[in-house]
């Protein structure tokens, strides 16, 4: 574990010196919040529970889902393409530590940035915009937050696999998130969107991440804020991706 | 099929390996496809020992290379790297093994010493850091961040990586690739210390310079297969092969009136005559006394032995005419 540690801190140095990690990490789900709020936050929406709450308060959850999102998947499918194509990670499996270390350490970096980064949007909400997580619902939101960086990290690395050129991994994963975002209730409230659109939303984890933080924030929830059903579909996508992403790992470049 | 003719011809098993070699290789042969990329190759490298693996591209130098450091697999044949198969070795066999790839570039976002202090956290027994950055001339660079070094200096840094866990045997894959002259200088005066602390290296590299400058030894693969070895002196009979002596004939002297054992030589259109001779010093001796009754000279007179890019080029030739 001490090796994993070592790894761990080398990584987020590195994440933290790079301005464009940085940016595409924190500052854009910050922007869009500070944006979609802006524009619609004086909206009344309907939750699916029927409760009715400021457009403002429903977008603190979902952007958050677009936080872990981005902290968890995006930069971490743009820094494995980019360690692999330029041969980074082909030198470190010369070391001799095990592929794990390796792994985890990176994993790390992904789902503590994507913790932060619930953290951030939520305490920007409740100081900004008024909108506060229900206290009853606090081990909910954690839970959540928690399962969604997971899944998010093993998808990130099932997608970087497919990925052959590190200048392609940033178009490739926003162009893939973009459409999400609309249909899953990130960008658009859930029940402003056709049913058809919502259906396709469902089979993907982006629509069960946001809705599970929805949920932990709508007043009319009762209990510690668990959304066990969209847990359950984030926890099936995370165990596929591990598989396909173990299967399909290379150290080496793709592209040559 | 292939593994039976092995058998019959007693290569490619593990009885013939040399025990003490660094690095001992029989019969080894990787194919991808329909394509043999190494078609039977067999060496040993004794630990101290440095020695250059020349060859086209696509003559089986990388692959060769990579299935010795146990990024490949073979398709067949016996190799022990370290005493070690290297498709079975255990993690700690890296420990003892340095490697400098073809192409991997550095951390960017890391400066030159925290590189190193990431990779000197993955071994047992890391040297130390500055001493390291040291030996290979990034002193003055280690608070600098990879994204700034220069080719030369990520090079370099390339190998204090592959040095820091102060590994017995170093692969260096055309560690000097893309390198202007002087960054190649600094970049021989480094393996030159790696000479000094006993280091075994194996070298890949497309220039002859280098090969001659740095190597004990010199094994050149074609068509994957080894077609030569030796040293840079005596390769594929360097030494004895005849040398070429040129001239030009001063105006108003014919072809023709040249002693008869010039018969065999070639002009140019210029008027340039070049022949080959095995006995250097008397055919020139010859020429010399045939000159001086007839008063003339040749003031461009040379007399040049084959240098190894010579040898290289005739012993590659088939494979630099398919490319």
């Amino acid at each position: 574990m001490g090796l994993v540690w070592h790894q761990f801190s080398f990584e987020l140095r590195a994440f933290l010196r790079n301005r464009q990690a940085r940016f595409f990490t924190v500052f854009l789900p910050i922007l869009f919040l500070v944006i979609f709020v802006g524009v619609f936050g004086n909206h009344t929406i309907r939750l699916p529970s029927g409760a009715r709450i400021k457009q403002s308060t429903y977008y603190i959850p979902a952007l958050t889902a677009l936080g872990i999102i981005s902290a968890a998947f995006t930069n971490l499918v743009i820094a494995v393409v980019t360690q692999r194509e330029s041969g980074i990670l082909k030198r470190r499996r010369a070391a001799p530590i095990p592929a794990y270390v390796l792994i985890l350490g990176r994993a790390l970096v992904a789902v503590l940035l994507a913790l932060f980064m619930t953290a951030l949007m939520m305490g920007i909400g409740s100081i900004a915009y008024g909108a506060t997580v229900p206290s009853h619902t606090i081990p909910g939101v954690a839970a959540t937050a928690i399962v969604g960086a997971l899944t998010f990290c093993s998808a990130g690395f099932a997608v970087s696999t497919f990925i052959r050129h590190a200048d392609a991994a940033q178009p490739i994963v926003q162009i893939t998130l973009l459409p999400l975002y609309f249909i899953s209730g990130v960008f658009v409230a859930q029940s402003q969107i056709p049913s058809w659109l919502g259906n396709v939303a469902s089979v993907f984890p982006v629509r069960h991440l946001s809705a599970a933080l929805v949920h932990a924030y709508d007043p009319s929830t009762t209990g510690a804020g668990f959304s066990w059903s969209d847990l359950g579909v984030m926890g099936i996508w995370c165990v596929a991706c591990l598989v396909v992403a173990i299967w399909r790992f290379s150290w080496s470049p793709r592209g040559s | 099929m292939s593994t039976i003719t092995e058998i019959e011809a007693g290569i490619g098993t593990a009885e013939s390996l040399d025990p003490r070699a660094a690095i001992s290789v029989r019969g080894l042969r990787k194919t991808y496809g329909s394509f043999e990329a190494v078609s039977g190759v067999d060496f040993d490298i004794q630990p101290g020992e440095i020695v250059a693996f020349l060859g086209p591209n696509g003559a089986g130098k990388t692959t060769t290379v990579e299935i010795l450091e146990g990024y490949r697999e073979r398709t067949a044949g016996a190799v022990r790297v370290l005493g070690e198969d290297p498709a079975t070795a255990p993690l700690l066999w890296r420990d003892r093994i340095g490697v400098v790839l073809q192409d991997s570039e550095i951390e960017p976002d890391l400066t030159a010493r925290e590189c190193v202090e990431l990779y000197a956290g993955y071994h047992l027994h890391p040297r130390p850091v500055m001493e390291t950055l040291e030996l290979v001339g990034l002193t003055a660079k280690a608070g600098t961040r990879g994204s700034q070094l220069s080719g030369g200096q990520r090079r370099r840094l390339d190998v204090a990586l592959a040095l820091i866990g102060d590994p017995e045997l170093v692969f260096l894959d055309e560690p000097t690739t893309g390198f202007d002259p002087s960054a190649r200088r600094q970049a021989w005066d480094v393996i030159d210390g790696l000479r000094a602390l006993g280091k075994t290296i194996f070298l890949t590299t497309h220039y002859m310079d280098e090969a001659e400058r740095l190597a004990d030894r010199i094994m050149v693969i074609a068509r994957g297969a080894i077609v030569a070895e030796g040293s840079p002196a005596t390769l594929a009979g360097r030494d004895t092969r005849p040398a070429t002596v040129s001239f030009h004939l001063p105006e108003g002297v014919p072809v023709g009136a040249l002693p008869d054992f010039l018969a065999e030589a070639l002009t140019d259109d210029d008027g340039l005559i070049r022949f080959r001779t095995p006995e250097p010093l008397r055919d020139v001796g010859r020429l010399s006394r045939w000159a001086d009754e007839r008063g003339v000279d040749f003031p461009d007179l040379e007399v040049k032995r084959p240098n190894l890019e010579d040898i290289y080029l005739e012993l590659t030739v088939e494979d630099s005419a398919d490319r």
